[in-house]
């Protein structure tokens, strides 16, 4: 270790302000170590997003990126429940795993060019295919986005939506009049309370904020999809072997639905002949060793979690309040984009 | 003094002089100051480098690419960071100009009614400050945008003002006016009758300074500050258009629009705030010794000029430096304006901008640097006013 190195080590400590939290991240680069040492994997989730992430009344969390960043806390420790969640709004985020605050964003956030080279983080994969909607009134019998001339739109602050909104009303001549707030709470509140005219946000969140207002069944949701939000988790840059291991946490996740190896039958699975299935559950093989975990993380993340289609159906499909459907993110055999690099 | 003439302390080595000594020490504490902020910015520069996280000012000049919704200037969605940066400022600066202007009359009322001797009043104002001082500022602004957003009809169910505006849960609309060509005479007769008004005030007290004859300063200033424009108006032959909002399928277009986010921050930071310089008011007048007021009664003055003239130019002496804090805590408080939708520079700047930028370092240093300016500006001007009240001893 360079004097330079020790002098910095030393600023590091005596900077509190803003520099510490870029301090950081310089030993960013054995984050597998330093979450294995501190014993607790801390995940950035959404905090109040049903079907994303949202803690219930006794401070259980829940959630499809819940699910996944509990299925990366499985692979590496054996236990799901090794886990932090600090709630973070869409404005926060980046900073929080810039910082180091949190080892992995795993918070409904859209996978753009700009996010992946400029912020300092690499994105994963993708968990769940989306699109930006619009939530209207039924009352003002609108049919279509393209009605909303001159209309008044709530919006969270820092999305890609914000921007999406401006690019679609711009596109199509029409004039806007946005109305922006920090929180998805306060602009769900607000347009409830008669503020805007419209509510955007991506569609799966459309569904889940509708709930959420006095009486949803007064509220529609337009046909219209005007973007791809392909949402995903993503890691902090330049540590290559964490970006595997959470890259190939959701691929794991999507070769088990594919060999269709569940929560219930991994056991049983375990012993089968089928070569992909051997390699998947560590019987055959060191590809978890190669990712600097244990041959069998993927057969902990099943055992604990369920395969992917399962932890989509608990969360977000017909066995969650919200119902929807496969739809994009069906696998790839069923006609929808969800498709994994195979583990050999 | 004087009388010592060329007395000169003992020689003593440079080690043991005091002077030296306290020069060296800060020499010092200097060196290490500056190691330490070279030290950090180096830090940042090179973990910045490091992570690959964009850095430098070159996202000022790019498109921004969002929607404001109260824009003082000319703003628009292709229009650069930089220009985003300056409406968010304006919007700032509006609603701290107003939340002054106003927290100061709303405070010094309240703070004049706790001193009140009727009973009723007194507690009023006891119970207003205490209440509203002992709520955090978040909640209340919440409280107030929530009130004011319930409280209004939508927008079919608009309340009609007589002259053309509109008030409903989407903002206050009011006719614009437009100056036309002859307007110039008015604007002209306005400076005219303020320069007339101070050299009435002029003349006056030097009158009574001679002769001890009061004359009426201030109907006369309003008759000439306001009748001259007035009559100015009317003989140019009404030189104004209003523009008046029209209403469309969804909203109120053209106009003046006043945004229930802007009232609601104004509400809530003027009532808070009053509530502090309230106290600060009444500790003022307070402080000056009731001697004050019973010399002046002694001299003829009745309760009122008694006040004006004696009482409260000591009081301020004591006030200003409070009011002081008071102005730069609500310039401050103002940035919570991102809780409730209002485009500040907080949430312009350092909430959407950060965002699809994810320069943090700039942005908050930016941002730092803009209310430490405000701040300091503010504490300038206060500071002169109070050196040209305060108390000159001869």
């Amino acid at each position: 270790m360079g004097d330079s190195v020790i002098m910095k080590r030393v600023f590091a400590l005596t900077i509190v302000a803003a520099a510490a939290a870029f301090a950081a991240t310089a030993a960013s680069a054995q984050t597998l170590n330093t979450v294995k040492s501190r014993g607790v994997l801390h995940c950035g989730a959404n905090g109040t997003l049903a079907g994303f992430g949202l803690p219930d009344a006794q401070g259980a969390w829940t959630g499809l990126d819940v699910d996944f960043c509990r299925a990366l806390a499985a692979a590496i420790f054996n236990d799901p429940a090794k886990i932090k969640f600090v709630p973070l709004t869409a404005k926060d985020r980046f900073t929080a795993l810039q910082s180091g605050d949190v080892d992995v964003l795993a918070r409904n956030t859209t996978w753009t060019s700009s996010r992946d080279t400029q912020l300092g983080l690499n994105f994963t994969g993708v968990n769940y295919y989306d699109g930006q909607g619009f939530m209207v009134r039924k009352a003002l019998k609108v049919n279509s986005a393209l009605e909303l001339n001159d209309a008044a739109i709530c919006v969270q602050q820092g999305t890609t939506t914000e921007l999406n909104l401006a690019d679609y009303f711009r596109a199509n001549k029409m004039k806007l009049k946005t109305v922006t707030f920090a929180s998805a709470n306060e602009a769900v509140k607000a347009y409830d309370a008669g503020r805007c005219d419209a509510y955007t946000t991506d569609a799966s969140g459309l569904y889940a904020e509708r709930l959420r207002t006095v009486k949803p069944d007064d509220h529609i949701v337009l046909p219209e999809i005007i973007s791809k939000e392909p949402l995903g988790p993503s890691a902090r840059h330049g540590d290559d072997q964490w970006f595997d291991i959470v890259k190939w946490t959701h691929y794991a996740m999507v070769i088990a639905e594919e060999l269709n190896v569940t929560k219930a039958n991994v056991d049983e699975m375990v012993k089968s002949d089928n070569p992909e299935i051997k390699r998947l559950l560590g019987s055959e093989g060191k590809h978890g060793e190669a990712l600097g975990l244990t041959n069998d993380w993927a057969y902990r993340i099943i055992k604990h979690l369920g395969n992917y289609g399962e932890i989509f159906e608990k969360n977000v499909g017909q066995a969650s309040a919200l119902k929807i459907s496969r739809g994009l993110n069906a696998l790839w055999t069923k006609g929808g984009l969800q498709y994994a690099p195979p583990i050999r | 003094m004087s009388a010592v003439g060329d007395h000169r302390p003992p020689r003593v080595s440079p080690l043991n002089d005091p002077r030296v000594r306290s020069i060296a020490y800060q020499v010092v504490l200097c060196a290490v100051i500056l190691f330490l902020v070279w030290g950090a910015v180096d830090n940042a520069i090179d973990n910045l480098a490091r992570a690959r996280i964009a850095s430098g000012f070159g996202f000022w000049n790019a498109t921004a690419g969002f929607d404001i919704s109260q824009t003082l200037i000319e703003y628009s969605t292709t229009s650069t960071y930089g220009r985003a940066f300056w409406v968010g400022l304006l919007n700032t600066l509006l609603v701290a100009a107003f939340g002054i202007v106003f927290a100061t009359i709303l405070g010094f009322m309240i703070g004049i009614m706790r001193l009140s001797r009727n009973f009723l009043v007194s507690r009023l104002a006891a119970g207003y400050v205490e209440l509203i001082r002992n709520l955090p500022i978040l909640l209340q602004l919440l409280f107030w945008y929530n009130a004011v957003l319930k409280a209004l009809p939508e927008l079919r169910d608009s309340i009609l003002i007589p002259g053309g505006g509109f008030l409903n849960n989407r903002g206050l609309f009011l006719p614009q006016p437009v100056a036309e060509p002859g307007f110039d005479a008015v604007a002209l007769a306005f400076v005219a009758g303020i320069c007339g008004a101070v050299a009435y005030r002029i003349w006056a007290r030097r009158r009574q300074q001679r002769t001890g004859a009061q004359a009426p300063v201030l109907m006369v200033a309003l008759a000439l500050v306001v009748g001259l424009p007035v009559v100015a108006f009317f003989a140019a032959g009404s030189p104004l258009e209003f523009v008046y909002p029209d209403r469309g399928r969804f909203n109120i277009r053209g106009g003046i629009e006043v945004l229930p986010e802007f009232v609601a921050l104004l509400f809530g930071l003027v009532i808070y705030t009053a509530a502090f310089i309230a106290e600060a008011v009444r500790a003022g007048i307070m402080a000056v010794s009731h001697g004050q007021t019973e010399a002046a009664y002694s001299l003829g003055l009745r309760p009122g000029p008694a006040l004006r003239l004696v009482v409260i130019p000591q009081a301020m002496r004591v006030i200003i430096p409070p009011l002081t804090n008071q102005y730069l805590n609500l310039t401050k408080n103002s940035s919570l304006a991102v809780a409730i939708g209002y485009p500040d520079l907080v949430q312009v700047f350092t909430g959407t901008v950060l965002n699809q930028t994810g320069q943090a370092v700039e942005t908050v240093a930016i941002t730092m640097a803009v209310y430490l300016t405000i701040s300091l500006v503010t504490s300038l001007f206060m500071n002169w006013y109070n050196a040209r009240i305060a108390l000159v001893e001869r």
